[in-house]
């Protein structure tokens, strides 16, 4: 139920076992590594650099073969998928499919291979396409666009980037020169004019002079007819079609390949890994030493086991004062959802208790507040216990996770039920609507906070108070733990009498009692019993706060600023009339939508329009209020609850493991 | 069908419409920051998503205050005869949500674009980037709060 305490070990073993004493520790994952010692005459650190990044380049490789077979062969993927984790293999499993690394290294090469010729095939697509373009202006000419003349004759085949009239080219032609052109137009349009011209074997040069003068560009060269030519093309990219197909098939038919390669990527990435922890170990001619830190329960079985399979050597001692242990946080099955959420604020630092416990209850509990419907309560469960059943091999933190929202998810239903909400008044709206029965509702167990708010603000608070409270004591505790017993007076007693004296006597007066709805008011007695207590802490909190300070009138100024702090805790309780403002939001919004829902009364039309807005009107308000109940949670948490004890700072317990995308390997090991 | 509804009517249309334009704004400026990181980081799609929702919840709000005084005065059905004193009042009463709402949805749409580049430079803080929206919200909150009591009071008063 706390932070679990580490033992600093140091393993000793025998050159010849390396690595598999690294296989085995990585597999069972309960030591994190820890710098080695520095090199000196006998030990010294054996760079691995090179090895690692032959092994990253092979799991890179691998990736690169998995999102090509994505591209070709999508991968059929569940509505769980994302819930499923890693398949577990065994270490038989684990070495069977080890010994496929050559055949699967063949085909990851061969994967990439085809892609990278899918690369080019695609890549000449356009090619063609172009070409081809480009000879549908010559496809009335019947000759070869090579074509260059006969022993007489010079033809000159080309387009100019205009529109232009066979008679303006002769025109412009006969005042550049006088040699006579055959000139015959084989298409024309807006952007370009292709003609075919013929002169006299003397006149080529004074004609080519000229028409070059105005721009003649060269038809593409072909030894063919223009429509040979594009026949040839089109051939030509279906060829290259058909290969891509080809290409295409072949990868799909790869696609069985998909486990091994998946497994082929997690390997080396454990290589890799392992790789670099090898790099970090203090090695001699025949020793190597290994040092890290173990959660302490785990260590009776390391030590063990290790002795067992290998000639090592296993010492554990505890760690320094001033060495930066790892976090790993231990609490029972029902607050040990909540360790994401401690964990997403920061660790408990140095000498911190883990506040998992304490905040695991109030999280329940202010997130069914929140929420407070039964229905989306049971919706909650539902969809959580599913998930959990249908992927036994999930992922330690999703668990973790879904765990928590199937027990806030509880909490959403007991709320909802006391306070009378199933999909807001479904229940009525339908009873009256579509059988005219208006009197069955869903009575609150307790009250509807729609038409008694005042009073759903008062439990709001006053569940603020204590969760505030809780804070405070956790604090008491801790201090008195470490047995600074005046700090404890100082920092946690005087504001108990502070705040809490201040709510008696405002409780005692009746202007305020009147707001709130409350049925009694305390007796004046009590007011002025309250007020002495509530003047005790100020003066103790104005006394104390500044006591680092030596100089009086110093520490009387930083006093008074401490006891300013009684504003925060005014805010800090007004906080939680979000637990009012979201209730609220929740069944206000459902009750919207089944009124929209029930407009068009008893009527096939109307029983239709009911069920389609209630679907959607529901699945959006649980969606965005299940969202808020969490962002608020949290906030109430963090804010509100952990400022009052909690500063965290500590660095998470990371072991040396299988750190692995698709599968992880299991070692089963009595302990 | 009297001066003192179009007065109640205008409060609870002004709620709805001055929240509802400022989550709009705020959830807008989230997404477009949203829809950058994603374009780099795919994985990180649900964590921005989260973010870029916190300020749609002040047209929540908005929409619950006129939801709740369209009911009060009887327009979603039943007799709506309100005296024009009362119809003002309900005026003034849906003003907070109206103001607060606009301007902090805006305020923490802001908070969120930050929240989102945070989250995106380092994923594992996304507990504490979602906090920072999350302190604008309270305003809206009090907003919300004040509002509605102050709709519901207004209904027992007799005037």
């Amino acid at each position: 139920m706390a932070v679990v305490s580490m033992k600093k070990a140091l393993i000793c073993g025998m050159k010849k076992d390396r690595r598999a004493v690294l296989d085995f520790l990585q597999r069972q994952g309960v030591l994190e590594i820890s710098a080695g010692m520095e090199d000196d005459a006998i030990f010294q650190k054996k760079d691995a650099l090179s090895d690692k990044t032959e092994q990253e380049r092979e799991a890179a490789l691998a990736q690169q073969a998995l999102e090509v077979l994505n591209q070709y062969a999508p991968e059929e993927k569940g509505l769980l998928a994302s819930f499923a984790g890693r398949e577990i293999l065994s270490v038989e499993q684990y070495d069977e499919m080890r010994g496929r690394d050559a055949e699967t290294r063949e085909v990851i090469q061969k994967i990439l291979n085809l892609s990278k010729e899918m690369g080019e095939l695609r890549g000449r697509l356009p090619k063609l396409e172009q070409q081809r373009e480009e000879l549908v202006p010559w496809s009335a000419l019947d000759i070869p666009l090579d074509f260059e003349g006969t022993q007489n004759t010079r033809a000159f085949i080309g387009s100019f980037p205009e529109q232009l009239s066979p008679e303006s080219l002769a025109q412009a032609l006969a005042e550049q020169t006088e040699a006579p052109v055959e000139i015959s137009l084989v298409s024309s349009s807006k952007i370009q004019s292709c003609y075919f011209l013929l002169c006299g074997v003397q006149d080529a040069p004074a004609v080519e002079e000229a028409l070059k003068a105005m721009g003649l560009q060269k038809a593409p060269p072909s030894p063919v007819t223009p429509a040979q030519r594009s026949r040839e093309l089109t051939e030509e990219t279906e060829r290259v079609q058909e290969e891509m197909r080809q290409r295409e098939k072949e990868l799909a038919d790869l696609a069985s390949w998909r486990k091994s390669i998946k497994f082929y990527q997690d390997d080396h990435r454990m290589q890799a890994e392992k790789l670099d922890v090898l790099g970090n170990l203090s090695q001699s001619r025949s020793v190597f030493l290994i040092s890290g830190y173990v959660p302490e329960p785990r260590t009776d079985v390391l030590e063990r086991e290790l002795s067992q399979r290998f000639d090592v050597y296993t010492e554990f001692s505890e760690p320094a004062e001033d060495e930066d242990v790892p976090v790993l946080l231990h609490n029972n099955k029902f607050s040990e959802p909540v360790e994401g959420i401690v964990e997403g604020y920061s660790l408990p630092g140095k000498g911190e208790p883990d506040p998992t416990a304490v905040t695991a209850p109030f999280y329940y509990i202010l997130f069914g507040l929140m929420l407070s419907d039964a229905a989306y309560g049971l919706i909650l469960v539902g969809a959580c216990a599913f998930a959990m059943k249908k992927c036994p091999h999930m992922e330690a933190g999703m668990r973790k996770t879904l765990r928590m929202f199937l027990y806030c998810g509880i909490s959403t239903i007991f709320w909802g039920l006391m306070f009378g909400s199933f999909f807001g008044d479904a229940v009525n709206v339908i009873a009256t609507t579509f059988f005219n029965r208006p009197d069955i509702r869903l009575a609150p167990l307790w009250f509807e906070p729609v038409s008694l708010p005042m009073k759903m603000l008062v439990f709001s608070f006053c569940l603020g108070i204590i969760h505030l409270f809780t804070g405070l004591a956790v604090k008491l505790v801790t201090l008195l733990k470490s047995g600074d017993v005046t700090d404890s007076i100082y920092d946690v007693i005087f504001w108990y009498m502070l705040v809490g004296g201040c709510i008696v006597f405002l409780l005692t007066m009746p202007m305020l009692t009147n707001m709130l709805e409350l049925s009694f008011t305390l007796p004046a007695p009590v007011g002025i019993g309250s007020a002495i207590i509530a003047g005790i802490g100020l003066v103790g909190i104005i006394l104390t706060s500044g006591r680092e300070s030596r100089n009086w009138g110093k520490r009387l100024l930083k006093g008074i600023y401490g006891a300013y702090g009684v504003t925060s805790y005014l805010s800090d309780i007004l906080s939680y009339s979000r637990l009012l403002a979201l209730g609220l939001a929740t069944s206000v919004i459902s009750t919207v939508f089944n009124q929209l829902g029930s407009m068009l009364g008893n009527s096939i039309p109307g029983i239709i329009l009911f069920v389609l807005v209630f679907l959607i009107g529901h699945t959006l308000n649980l969606a965005i209020n299940a969202m808020g109940a969490y962002v608020h949670t949290n906030r109430l948490q963090y804010v509100e609850f952990f400022g009052k004890f909690y500063d965290g700072g500590g660095r998470k317990f990371q072991p040396f493991a299988v750190h692995t995308k698709y599968y992880n390997v299991k070692e089963d090991i009595q302990s | 069908m009297n001066i003192g509804v179009a007065l109640a009517l205008l409060g609870a249309v002004l709620a709805a419409l001055f929240a509802g334009i400022g989550s709009a704004i705020g959830v807008g400026l989230a997404g477009e920051a949203a829809a950058g990181v994603v374009t780099e980081e795919p994985s990180s799609f649900s964590k921005v998503l989260l973010l870029q929702l916190l300020p749609g919840t002040q047209g929540i709000y908005g929409l619950l205050i006129g939801f709740v005084t369209l009911t009060q005065i009887g327009v979603m059905g039943g007799s709506s005869d309100i005296s024009i004193i009362k119809g003002a009042l309900y005026l003034a009463a849906c003003l907070p949500m109206a103001f607060v709402g606009y301007k902090s949805a805006i305020s923490q749409g802001k908070a969120s674009v930050a929240s989102i580049g945070l989250v995106a430079k380092r994923p594992d803080q996304f507990g504490k980037a979602m906090i920072f929206p999350a302190m604008v919200e309270t305003y809206a909150i009090l907003a919300l709060l004040i509002s509605i009591l102050a709709i519901f009071g207004i209904g027992g008063m007799a005037v």
